[in-house]
């Protein structure tokens, strides 16, 4: 296989006694689909935080495209090619939904203030292009019709779903999801998997996905690693992950591989 | 030409043109417009910290003060060794006019820099009590240079401030606050206020941003700092205290945070008011401080945010 994307070795990050990630081991290629479970307090969003440097690890290093990224501030990292989205969404609530992703594009547009006074032609096209760049995105995702609405007042699954086309915005090489599925009904959890599927295709990046919802985390990934107590307990495809026991034990239970198994 | 830029420059038509009428207009009526204009600009520059960045900075007053002393300290100390005995024409003294008050929004500015770049590193609410304590320091740092006057400040300083001057920076200081806003780079300074991790995670500097936005907004309150000195032709330590600073934040409140045209409406009654209400002048802080008290309760998106009102879910 070709050279990790996203490459973690041995991470651990102490919170004072409690070791929430453990000597870490994993790997995200290029257009993979990964999956990251476990039971709560397993330590996932720590590991969200650690490759996003809002963290530094106690020890270990994460390197992106064979580049270290320990020691890089939150924003470095983002232009580097890493995109999140957050447990708890955090969108820019104040801002329509076509600024929330506006904003991102400074990444890929930058102009300083004194641009903004001159308003030169070079500005002018900048700023239209922006404005096509974010339609395009919202388009793919529906949320063109409210594009004029403040972002707070959306309701929640589009809500989610714009906190993932700003993250499109900023080009990344790969997204990590947190729990994107988190309050959806059924019907919106189909809709989310086959949205992760195609913007993994449509972009070609790779997808990290954190979520609690078994069907949406085997319906999509390729590799799901599984955490408990910070520690990494396995790591394989959906099928192996299913029929791990000590997977079973620590996380899944019994009924949840049966239940699976009907679907 | 670029729409805005096109406003500026009627803009500063217009206050040509209002200049020229101002021989007819009643010299009271002239004096609070001033007056007001003068607010105007510290109030929509102390927006773009306060309201569009959310930065609750409590020094405004305090940039002001530097403004007014370095300009007047220009136009007294500098200026006559360049103006011949004979005086000078209306063009060279706007010119020396123009750099007086550069002088004053530029150490400003510079002030602003120097205060800002420490505190708004921290996270939190660092920055009200940094600002506090700045305008205090800048107080009893006027009050002990001899070359300023020390506690009686400076007097006798040039009539400059004419209603072109003001109109002109105010329709400068509404265009840059404006402009900075409404371009995906400005949106950067609404981003910052709703969510500062969230803006560091679409790759956007925060500091960076509430830096910019910070020296910007004392650079006017420079400007109007100049434009005060040489429209009451005396200044005094006292004049910009506290009470100055926390009168233009009450401004910004009203208006609703981050909405400039509430926070011109909040100007214009706020400084109108003790006009109107001369007798009870004296009661002018504990007005405002209650003003504030029932906004919050009543109206925390500001008396004149009706946009706000709407969209809140
Ligand atoms: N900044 C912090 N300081 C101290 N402890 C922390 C910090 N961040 C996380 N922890 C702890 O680390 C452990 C892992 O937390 P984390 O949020 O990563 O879990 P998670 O796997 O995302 O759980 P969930 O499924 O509930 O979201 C928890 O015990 C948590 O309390
Ligand atoms: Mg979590």
């Amino acid at each position: 296989m070709n050279a990790p994307l996203l490459q973690l070795n041995d991470v651990t990050i102490r919170f004072g006694g409690l070791t929430a990630v453990n000597a870490v081991n994993f790997r995200v290629h290029a257009d993979e689909l990964c999956g990251l479970i476990g039971p709560n307090g397993a330590g996932k969003t720590t590991v969200f935080n650690l490759i996003t440097g809002v963290y530094q690890p106690t020890a270990g290093t994460i390197q992106l495209a064979n580049r270290p990224i320990s020691g890089r501030r939150v924003n470095e990292i983002v232009a580097m090619g890493i995109a999140r989205t957050f447990q708890n969404i955090r969108l820019f609530g104040s801002l329509s939904v076509f600024d929330n992703v506006r904003v991102a594009c400074n990444l890929h547009h930058p102009s300083n203030p004194l641009q903004t006074l001159i308003r030169g032609s070079r500005f002018r096209r900048d700023e239209a292009a922006v404005a096509a760049h974010v339609h395009e995105l919202l388009e793919i995702f529906n949320l063109r019709r409210f594009q004029d609405a403040p972002a707070r007042s959306l309701p929640y699954g589009e809500q989610r779903r714009l906190e993932i086309v700003r993250c499109l915005a900023t080009k990344p090489k790969i997204l990590l999801l947190d729990e994107p599925a988190a309050g959806m009904n059924p019907t919106e959890k189909v809709e989310l998997i086959r949205l992760i599927q195609q913007i993994q295709k449509q972009f070609s990046l790779s997808i990290l996905l954190v979520e609690h919802s078994m069907k949406v985390v085997m319906g999509c990934c390729q590799r799901i690693a599984v955490l408990d107590y910070g520690v990494k307990i396995a790591e394989g495809t959906p099928a192996e992950i299913q029929s791990n026991p000590q997977v079973i034990e620590a996380y899944l239970g019994e009924n949840h591989t049966t239940s699976l198994a009907h679907h | 030409m670029p729409k805005p830029t096109l406003a500026l420059l009627s803009a500063f038509l217009f206050a040509f043109g209002v200049s020229l009428l101002s021989d007819r207009l009643d010299p009271y009526y002239l004096d609070v417009v001033i007056g007001v204009g003068i607010n105007l600009i510290l109030a929509v520059s102390l927006n773009l910290v306060n309201g569009y960045t959310g930065q609750f900075s409590l020094g405004h007053a305090g940039f002001m003060a530097v403004g007014a002393y370095f300009s007047a300290a220009i136009s007294l100390f500098v200026a006559p060794a360049f103006i011949g005995p004979a005086g000078t024409s209306a063009l060279s003294q706007g010119a020396f006019f123009l750099a007086a008050l550069a002088t004053g929004g530029i150490c400003a500015a510079s002030a602003g820099l120097l205060v800002g770049v420490p505190s708004l590193r921290l996270k939190g609410d660092y920055l009200a009590l940094v600002t506090l304590g700045f305008g205090e320091i800048i107080r009893v740092l006027f009050q002990n240079i001899e070359k300023f006057g020390g506690a009686l400040g400076l007097n006798r300083i040039p009539a400059y401030t004419t209603i072109f001057w003001v109109i002109a920076f105010l329709a400068l200081t509404l265009f840059v606050v404006t402009c900075l806003v409404h371009s995906t780079y400005g949106r950067g300074f609404l981003a910052t206020r709703d969510d500062e991790i969230a803006s560091e995670a679409v790759g956007l500097n925060p500091t960076r941003y509430k830096i910019v936005a910070f020296v910007i907004g004392a650079f006017f309150a420079g400007i109007a700092g100049g434009l005060y000195g040489h429209f009451k032709l005396t200044i005094t330590p006292t004049g910009f205290g506290f009470e100055k600073s926390i009168e233009i934040v009450v401004m910004v409140i009203m208006g609703g945070m981050g909405n400039t045209l509430g926070v011109i409406l909040a100007a214009v009654l706020l400084t109108l008011l003790p006009e109107l209400l001369r007798p009870i002048a004296e009661y002018r802080m504990i007005i405002y401080s209650l003003l504030l008290i029932v906004m919050m309760l009543a109206r925390p998106q500001g008396l004149f945010n009706f946009k706000f009102g709407q969209t809140r879910s």
